[in-house]
């Protein structure tokens, strides 16, 4: 999504309110500070009650056996529930799954969507066309995505076995592992791809039409003009758009509930956490998931901007 | 000569891959089942199996999916006005005022938007069953706003940067309040960003899975997403997948038409905070 967490800028727009900073506040100022917080403290309350308070609720619950079943046996038994988890072939195996996921789609999403970034860029008919069109995919709910694609790879009716040459034409996709991975990556690709373009449109947009132009003087084909001139300069814009877009991938669910139920060990960790409380009844057990769910998006949220030293604020453009 | 072709090529690639999906699901709903399930008519137009708008009469009949739909709806556009509402208080104050604790309100923003919604599944759903909003519209709205939230106060901060203040300033050296100022003056330059933002936020609404399934479990809330997963149909062993397509359109129709309407205001949201924050 969007991406900033830099403050604004107390440029010289704000006149002469942007440039007190006395030590003691003025009446004035401590008005400003008084409406300021008024006005953030609904969006504030909304936003924790809903998230804070039921994670922490997990962090709790999961030192508990406790499920719905039996909602009376509640007991204390520590980390157990961890225990049980990470010693899990299952759980690694569905994290593994769940990080093949994110690093095919996010790639396959960024050379598309840049190819069409580069398109939409350049054209200069039918532009409300291809926007329209490259809407569409995004606005879709992922649900819808999900069935048209299935239906789409499944045997009996759908266009793909025939389309591919090289696939028998009653070639069961879901029928096991790899096959029913790369479906339900296809629907995740086509369903984000128009999104990511759209966020590499307007870092292309802010690279310098003059130092292309300059490049191409100097007589730079356009490989060399693409990765030593325009790719470098949208770098920022590059590494938010895929920041956002792994975390999202990271969390897939939608796309393995429609497709394949997590059948043939598609299962991702959100599907994993989701079975555990939802189905099972195991609030427990799923609770213990839930917070190991949450303490590993953190983690692959450090490494990608601590690996490829995404700076949020260079990616405002200054 | 050679870049215009490619250029062409480009652009027509574009459209298949964005809309190949849609015209699939689209001959799909125009199929008979008996047609689908036995793969008699695979092509894209559907000849010889042709239904008319059978599937759209059955699936409109069925009493569930038109629940689901007015849920959906309803839940949606309270959520999106609750939310707008809310962010655009709080983006006024991010773009405009200095005050203690901006910096948290930005952070805590942007791990809202990273945070992995199904880890709130468990205790949300123990907790709703509680307090009594499990399968209840409240009970979706509530988690809606706040997974909306981010992005409205994001899109919006961005487009009140824009605004030319000077007119807030007049408007204070005549006499207004900030409060005042913000009301008389701001809220319509701001309109068209608040209306991006509620776009962005139906959208949300409207594709949201994970909470649907979970925290409802009738016809009482159960929005569109979760019913199309759960339909049945009358052969249970046997997907419908005309009747399912048909649904499917029906669903897509308010996105298509959102977009055909705003694709300009969507793209300008979409990107806005991304480049300029």
């Amino acid at each position: 999504m969007t991406t900033t967490v830099a403050t604004p800028e107390t440029d010289a727009t704000k006149g002469p309110k942007g440039k007190r900073t006395p030590p003691q506040l003025t009446e004035r100022a401590r008005h400003e500070n008084n409406l300021g917080r008024r006005l953030v403290a609904p969006a504030v309350v909304v936003m924790l009650v809903v998230t804070a308070f039921p994670i922490l609720r997990a962090l709790w619950l999961s030192f508990y056996s406790y499920s719905l079943t039996a909602p009376e046996e509640r007991e204390f038994i520590g980390i157990s529930n961890y225990v049980t988890a990470l010693t899990d072939q299952l759980f690694w195996r569905d994290i593994g799954i769940t990080v093949l996921y994110m690093v095919v789609t996010v790639a396959f999403e960024l050379v598309i969507g840049f190819a069409f970034a580069l398109v939409m860029h350049r054209v200069i008919f039918a532009r409300g066309l291809i926007r329209t069109s490259i809407l569409i995919p995004y606005g879709i709910i992922t649900v819808v995505s999900g069935f048209a694609w299935q239906f789409a790879f499944t045997y009996q009716n759908g266009f793909v076995n025939g389309w591919l040459p090289f696939i028998d034409a009653d070639f069961n996709w879901f029928g096991d592992t790899v096959p029913a991975v790369i479906a339900i990556m296809v629907s995740e690709i086509w369903k984000t791809t128009p999104f990511m373009s759209l966020l590499l449109l307007a870092g292309l947009a802010q690279v310098s039409e003059d130092m292309v132009e300059a490049a191409k003087v100097d007589g730079a084909t356009w490989w060399q003009r693409m990765w030593k001139v325009v790719i470098p300069n949208m770098r920022a814009a590059i590494m938010v758009a895929v920041l956002f877009r792994a975390l999202d991938a990271y969390r897939i669910f939608d796309n393995i509930f429609v497709m394949t139920a997590g059948a043939q060990g598609t299962e991702s960790i959100s599907f994993l956490t989701y079975r555990q409380s939802i189905e099972q009844f195991q609030l427990g057990m799923g609770s213990a998931l839930a917070v190991l769910l949450f303490l590993s998006v953190l983690l692959v949220a450090f490494l990608i901007v601590k690996l490829f030293r995404v700076d949020l604020a260079q990616a405002r453009g200054e | 000569m050679k870049q215009k072709i490619g250029l062409a090529v480009g652009v027509v690639l574009v459209l298949v891959w964005c809309l190949l999906p849609v015209a699939w699901i689209l001959s799909l709903s125009f199929k008979s089942q008996s047609a689908v399930s036995n793969g008699s008519d695979p092509g894209f137009l559907p000849l010889d199996s042709f239904t008319g708008l059978d599937n759209y009469r059955a699936v409109w009949e069925d009493d569930q999916f038109r629940r689901a739909i007015i849920n959906s709806i309803g839940i949606s556009l309270i959520a999106t006005l609750l939310s707008v509402m809310i962010a655009t208080l709080a983006a006024y104050a991010i773009a405009r005022l200095e005050f203690r604790g901006k910096k948290m309100v930005l952070t805590t923003a942007l791990a809202i938007a990273m945070f992995p919604v199904v880890s709130l599944v468990s205790p949300l759903f123990d907790l709703w069953r509680t307090i009594g909003l499990y399968d209840t519209w409240p009970g979706l709205i509530l988690p809606y706003m706040s997974f909306t939230l981010p992005l409205a106060i994001w899109t919006l901060s961005a487009f009140f940067r824009e605004i030319p203040w000077e007119m807030e300033q007049a408007a204070q050296v005549d006499g207004a309040t900030s409060w005042q100022a913000f009301r008389k003056v701001i809220v319509p330059l701001a309109a068209p960003g608040v209306f991006t933002a509620a776009i962005l936020t139906f959208f949300f609404a409207w594709n949201d899975f994970v909470f649907g399934i979970t925290l409802t479990s009738t016809e009482n809330a159960r929005p569109i997403p979760a019913a199309l997963s759960f339909f049945v149909g009358p052969d249970p062993f046997q997907r419908p997948a005309g009747l399912l397509a048909a649904a499917a359109v029906i669903a897509t129709i308010p996105i298509v038409v959102i977009v055909l309407l705003f694709q300009r205001k969507i793209v300008a949201g979409l990107t806005s905070g991304a480049v300029k924050g």
